[in-house]
């Protein structure tokens, strides 16, 4: 079991033929073989990816019909990613994973309007690395090799601090059942709270890592919501304590305005919250891991049992604290 | 990307929102001839504002907002403005060159008031936000008085609408012919900042002030633009407002080699792949006591080229004592990576010490042709060890750091 991908999972790449897409879709394809073709308007016909001939469609709806797809992965160009969006949830795609980088926000802005009160579809990103289920499906950029099958969830705004964390977790043998790159733009599909109540609901995840950044109040609005309800232990990291306001860091979404979304106010709502904050990106693992170890100790037996249900592990305000202090 | 007032004024004229007359000059003669437009509109005794034109805040107090009332006085202020460095508390103590004026009637305000338009990141939504406290610094009314700030979430599909504009008006206190017109005012800014796919348009004050004919309206005395980036590709007339004299050198530099660059005032510079990775490498430093001398994205497919001019961008930074390379490498390898470092390792002379930490795929191989390259690198394993290197070799103790 895991989130929104599994073996099951059956991708479509947006902007298949392209180089960015034929390159990525190649290696999605390699990694555990759920791409069954894709989407370029005025290209259909078929692409080689490198050795695996799959259809190419002019529209989402022609490749849904064909090839029953149930998700997409796009790498359009920023200026025409609003309307392959539109498109795919259109086709009625239930996941769309959005990897372009550069959406003007306004265009992000409709879309979100668009998808409004939509159950039925959910987008991801866009900016992001994608999302990977260990070992099952892999939609987006990140390197497949660094992961490996296990019942950590893991959620992030960024790309390669992502790979960090996640290199950190499978070095020590901790595995992760999803992995989720939500983006780093001001407007996206899937935010860290909607991540976290996935986790918090899937049976075949144990704990939780969030990684977030200055910038919005996203991190916030997950940990207020942990405090209250989460059932499974979190750690978080957040990046940007030393980046000045005013600046975009990067990423269209990691800017300190106003006064607002700085990364003390983050960390001090996390903390607030129960959620243990690694100090630095470098003990984003050993965290997690004497988080769990701790929990271990604590719980009296069936230590091993993951199969949460409702207050089945209950959260005693006691063990949840982290002890740390700067 | 921000522009002068006089671009913003000449965009809000084009949506249809009234401002003084009057425009930009870049000569004393040019300055003359805006004299002339506006005494031909409000008749002989009218006086004119001439303001310096840069991109920072506080100039009135630096000098850069006189009066004149004559044609001789217009040219006067304007030779001794132009050309003059301008030291404001926005600017550093750099200062900035000043290049233009922009000289308009003077208008007589009776109150001043606040309105914005931005994004709210937690609707999605654009938000219009309005206040009494007009002419302050609007974080400050937010953080006292919470109560004199009123806020309208905007549908992108419906746009801005007229009730949504009198219920701010009505907030304001204003009433008849004021509210009409600063309904119209704000329906107007929110279509440009919409159109225009700005990502801020604050306009602050937004004065109920008499025009020189003793005409009573609600207008936008001083207004701050910030336009999204990634919109500007459609359109070039906007873009063209971008004034490099107003930007750090190293930004411009950087952003030709398409480098994500952000200078800072430390002494360790850094070069990552990734923007977060590259946050949370400032940040790790900090923690062991030394502090960044950039923020420095190279992105994920780093070239050589692009590795090379990172190197000379970080290096004519004087106050770098040690660099940072920090790359975690995915789908390129860090064997590529390393080879890129080598090269331009040796195509720029780096005067200082350089610690690599290198992560991903084929790092053993990366790390031994670092090693084999002669190159005087220091290497590192993980992020923290490579912070504390870093640290020592730009002379700090590489201790953390206690608050």
């Amino acid at each position: 079991m895991s989130i929104l991908v599994d073996q099951n999972t059956r991708v479509i790449f947006q902007g298949i033929t392209g180089s960015a897409g034929k390159f990525h879709a190649t290696h999605c394809h390699k990694y555990a073989g759920n791409v069954v073709g894709g989407v370029t308007p005025g290209r259909a016909g078929e692409v080689d990816l490198d050795g695996v001939k799959l259809p190419v469609f002019d529209t989402c709806a022609e490749a849904v019909k064909q090839t029953g797809a149930n998700a997409s992965c796009i790498f359009v160009p920023a200026a025409f990613a609003a309307d392959a969006i539109l498109e795919a949830a259109d086709a009625g795609i239930a996941l769309i994973v959005c990897i372009t980088e550069g959406i003007p926000v306004n265009d992000m802005v409709k879309v979100k309007r668009a998808l409004a009160g939509r159950d039925d579809t959910r987008l991801i990103g866009p900016n992001c690395p994608g999302v990977i289920t260990p070992g099952q499906c892999k939609i987006g950029i990140m390197p497949g090799y660094i992961h490996k099958p296990g019942r950590v969830g893991v959620i992030s705004r960024s790309g390669t601090l992502t790979y960090e964390a996640v290199w950190q977790l499978t070095t020590r043998g901790v595995g992760q059942s999803t992995c989720i790159g939500i983006g780093g733009d001001p407007v996206n599909g899937t935010s860290h709270l909607e991540a976290v109540k996935l986790f918090n609901d899937d049976p075949a995840t144990d704990a939780i890592v969030l990684i977030g950044e200055i910038g919005g109040s996203a991190e916030e609005e997950a940990a207020a919501w942990i405090g209250e309800y989460c059932r499974k232990p979190v750690v978080a990291y957040i990046a940007g304590m030393t980046a000045p306001p005013g600046r975009r860091m990067g990423h269209a979404g990691a800017v300190i305005s106003g006064g607002k979304g700085t990364a003390a106010a983050k960390i001090e709502a996390l903390r607030a919250a129960g959620i243990a904050v690694a100090e630095t990106p470098a003990v984003i693992g050993e965290t997690l891991i004497s988080l769990l170890k701790k929990r271990q100790r604590t719980r009296p037996r069936k230590a091993s049992a993951p199969r949460a249900k409702q207050g089945k592990i209950s959260k005693k305000p006691a063990q949840k604290k982290p002890a740390k202090r700067k | 990307m921000n522009i002068h007032e006089y671009q913003a004024k000449e965009l809000f004229r084009r949506f249809g929102i009234a401002v003084e007359k009057g425009g930009v000059a870049r000569t004393p003669e040019e300055a003359v001839a805006r004299y002339d437009e506006i005494t031909a509109a409000h008749g002989q005794n009218a006086q004119v504002v001439i303001k310096a034109q840069i991109h920072a805040g506080g100039r009135g107090k630096a000098g850069g907002v006189k009066f004149a009332k004559t044609r001789d006085e217009t040219a006067a202020v304007t030779r001794e403005m132009i050309g003059k460095t301008l030291v404001t508390h926005q600017t550093g103590p750099q200062g900035r060159v000043v290049r233009s004026v922009l000289v308009t009637s003077v208008m007589k305000v009776q109150r001043e008031l606040y309105f914005a338009v931005l994004l709210d990141r937690t609707a999605s939504r654009p938000a219009v936000i309005a206040s009494t406290e007009g002419g302050m610094d609007i974080e400050q009314v937010a953080a006292k008085t919470p109560e004199k700030i009123v806020k309208e979430i905007i549908d992108p599909a419906l746009g801005m609408m007229p009730f949504q504009a009198r219920k701010l008006c009505r907030a304001l206190g204003l009433s008849g012919d004021l509210a009409t017109a600063g309904a119209k005012l704000m329906l107007n800014v929110y279509r440009l900042f919409w159109e225009c796919d700005c990502s801020l348009v604050e306009i602050n004050p937004m004065a109920v002030a008499a025009d020189p004919d003793g005409k009573v309206s609600v207008s936008p005395l001083d207004a701050k633009f910030n336009f999204d980036d990634n919109a500007l590709f459609r359109h070039p007339d906007i873009a063209a407002m971008r004034d490099p004299n107003e930007e750090d050198p190293r930004d411009v530099e950087a952003s030709k080699h398409g480098l994500n660059y952000i200078g800072l005032d430390g002494n360790i510079g850094c070069m990552v792949n990734g923007a977060g990775l590259a946050m949370a490498t400032m940040d790790i430093i900090k923690y062991y006591g030394g502090s960044p001398a950039n923020f420095l994205d190279v992105g994920g497919g780093a070239s050589v080229e692009q590795v090379t001019a990172a190197f000379q961008l970080l290096c004519s930074d004087h106050n770098v004592k040690a660099l940072l390379v920090n790359i975690f490498g995915g789908i390129m390898k860090c064997d590529i990576l390393a080879a890129g470092i080598i090269a331009a390792a040796k195509a720029v002379h780096i005067p200082v010490p350089l610690v690599v930490r290198l992560e991903g795929t084929n790092v053993e191989l990366g790390k031994k042709m670092l090693q084999e390259s002669g190159l005087p690198i220091i290497t590192a394993t993980g992020m923290a060890d490579a912070a504390e290197k870093v640290v020592k070799a730009a002379g700090g103790n590489g201790v953390k750091e206690m608050e």
